[in-house]
């Protein structure tokens, strides 16, 4: 690696925040500008994002992780930014699901709010910096960065059920945030530091005396984070604010589960894996067994939606309790294959989301003007999208929105049967790739929670395939005479392109399952990772040692 | 002073989750900012509670906490206080908007039916 990625990392951090600022001094107007700052924003952490993934991928241990010591301050004092394959993975996730989300708001959904641009590159901040850090308070900064942000953005276009579904979300996330801070307040009384290298490296030297104390708050912290990841039972609050959310926000939401899965997955693998005495594997078993609950409720819930957009929410909570299930075993390659799932599914869930407000479109047009809501408080409607006469928001705001495209259902129906591929896990795309190296090593492992996880991924395959096929159904086959919806490239563009995503982890399935496979193994020896953090030195000590 | 300490934190917890599970906003919210005020006297706590001690280094007495206080747990708690005044504000916000939208103070934005 070049001395220059460490840069790379505060860069991913800054260039949101910078991009916020300005969009917050531009004013309420110029918005074909901001969405061009924002675009372009946006594509460049991605492309950041890809190069540090590529470039820890190509390096050995020692440089395969990438370590940014901010403010130069020597390792367990300040904050530092570590980047290594999981954390390098989940930041090109954010940026594909970032850039796709963006694209589709700027049809319609950036005039249904002043500041939806500085909203969203705020939120990008804190995910990018929640995945970057390596500091467990910076952590929960991030968190409520983001979180802050996702508040905004569950209530942008308004309307009386967003704004009751972002009472609870606020009021459970707020709960969740404060046992967040008593877990990292225990923790730091129990280990003195609240760097995670540091701490995972202090685990074996704590006294038995103080071991229960220090296993409360890493339980305490856990469940802040299952809280935020959609897990049983603390998930009801999910369906109804994600089936709430305007498309864009929703398909930001996506990724936002991720978080607490990924904060879950690098604590637990740092701080208790297999050699760490009587701490080895805590709570590993509570984690197999939520995460079959959470698998369970989120395939009922999917076998019992009736709307596309509470189906896709469930989804959110199969893939989460899934991945946090079959993590829970600590073994690498069970781990590996559910990496590659999180990644697919993921993707798909970001473009179902997105998805349905298309089709949601299709039926409005057949059942007359939009009555999303529950009528007491109408969505904006975008009829009105030209500004009245005399009122110049924007200078010309035509030029994004229009245009249809020809063979629009044809189109959707195309792009709904591949997502629910993808997401009930069926043969031949990504989905079923990913359930199939999960059921192969599960089957190696064969303890009866390991048989019981095997039947409720195969069961809950099916429920998602009979929900998906009923949605089908009613949204393509029944009515035969319905209008073409009207949609625009911009709005099917991003679609089309999570799809492409998925179809190049399907062709290039063998190369990335290998990765994902040595992701896996790199997070069972955390001996590497605490080694990179406490070896890194600040900038110029050595010239100042003599 | 431990003992203090920990009753006060205890009966704001106690009565802040009670008050946050109760069916009004406005208990919910005040629920919260007790919740709040506990949270932020247990992270207090947890850098040993001591008197007249300071947080910096003076020559002639030993490095350690039996001498000092610690820093970082005052810090951790002004940020804290921080997020989650922000955030009970935005709260704040969202609560009258439902008040306003749905003309009454129940959390689901709706009476339950008897």
């Amino acid at each position: 690696m070049t001395p220059l990625s460490g840069y790379l990392l505060i860069a991913l951090v800054l260039l949101p925040l910078v991009t916020a600022a300005l969009m917050l001094l531009m004013g309420e107007g110029r918005r074909p500008a901001k969405a061009i700052v924002n675009v372009f924003s946006t594509a460049t952490g991605l492309a950041i994002a890809v190069m540090l993934l590529l470039g820890v991928i190509e390096s050995e241990a020692p440089a395969a992780f990438s370590v940014y010591l901010s403010g130069n301050w020597p390792v367990p004092f300040g904050i530092v930014l570590v980047a290594d394959r999981l954390s390098a993975l989940m930041l090109v996730l954010t940026g594909c699901v970032g850039v796709a989300a963006l694209l589709f708001a700027l049809a319609r959904w950036q005039h249904a709010g002043v500041y939806f641009h500085a909203l969203f590159q705020l939120q990008l901040m804190g995910l990018y910096g929640a995945f970057l850090t390596a500091d467990l308070f910076n952590l929960f900064v991030f968190f409520e960065v983001f979180l802050a942000a996702s508040y905004g953005l569950l209530l942008h276009g308004g309307g009386g059920k967003r704004v009751r579904a972002g009472l609870h979300y606020i009021a459970i996330n707020l709960v969740a945030s404060l046992l967040f801070l008593i877990g990292v307040a225990v923790i730091y009384g129990v280990t003195g530091t609240l760097n995670m290298a540091d701490i995972a490296e202090k685990i074996s030297l704590i006294p038995d005396g103080d071991r229960g104390l220090l296993h409360a708050g890493a339980a305490i912290l856990t469940i802040a984070f299952l809280a935020k990841a959609g897990f049983w039972p603390l998930n009801f609050w999910l369906p109804p604010a994600y089936a709430a959310a305007s498309a864009p926000a929703a398909a930001m939401f996506a990724i936002l589960t991720k978080v607490g899965v990924y904060a879950v997955l690098r604590l637990w693998t740092l701080c208790f894996p297999p050699d760490a005495g009587t701490s080895a594997g805590f709570g590993g078993e509570a984690l197999v067994l939520g995460g079959i609950a959470t698998l369970g409720l989120g395939a009922l819930g999917m076998l019992g939606s009736h709307h596309l957009a509470r189906l896709a929410s469930y989804a959110v909570i199969v893939s989460s309790g899934t991945f946090i299930g079959v993590m829970g075993f600590g073994s690498a390659a069970l781990t590996g294959g559910a990496l590659y799932y999180l990644a697919s599914s993921t993707l798909a869930g970001c473009a179902l989301f997105l998805l349905v407000e298309l089709l949601e479109r299709t039926r409005q047009i057949e059942v007359g003007p939009q009555h999303l809501d529950d009528g007491r408080q109408a969505l904006p409607s975008f009829q009105d999208i030209e500004p009245p006469p005399g009122i110049n928001l924007d200078d010309d705001r035509v030029a994004l929105t229009g245009r249809p495209i020809p063979a629009a259902l044809v189109i959707l129906g195309l792009a709904f049967a591949a997502l629910a591929l993808v997401t009930a896990g069926l043969p031949p795309l990504s989905g079923f790739i990913g359930k199939l190296a999960m059921l192969t090593a599960l089957l190696e492992l064969g303890t009866p929670t390991a048989w019981m996880l095997f039947a409720l991924l195969l069961l809950s395959g099916l429920c998602g395939a009979i929900g998906l096929m009923r949605i089908g159904v009613r949204h393509f086959w029944i009515t035969q005479d319905r209008p073409s919806p009207h949609l625009s490239i911009i709005e099917t563009l991003p679609i089309a392109a999570l799809l492409a995503g998925i179809m190049l982890m399907v062709g290039f399935a063998e190369p990335l399952m290998r990765e994902a496979q040595a992701t896996a193994e790199s997070l069972q020896t955390p001996r590497l990772y605490i080694d990179a953090v406490m070896s890194t030195r600040p900038v110029g000590a050595e010239e100042a040692a003599p | 002073m431990e003992i203090v300490i920990s009753i006060a934190i205890g009966v704001m917890t106690s009565a802040g989750v009670w008050l946050v599970l109760r069916p009004r906003t406005f208990q919910v919210l005040i629920g919260l900012v007790l919740l709040s005020y506990a949270v932020n006297l247990f992270i207090f706590s947890v850098g040993s509670l001591s008197v007249d001690r300071e947080p910096i280094i003076r020559p002639g007495l030993a490095a350690d906490l039996t001498q000092y206080t610690d820093p970082l747990p005052q810090a951790l708690v002004l940020t804290a206080i921080v997020i989650g005044f922000a955030t009970t504000a935005l709260f704040l916000v969202v609560l009258l908007a439902l008040r306003g939208l749905s003309g009454g103070d129940h959390v689901d934005g709706e009476e339950e039916r008897p």
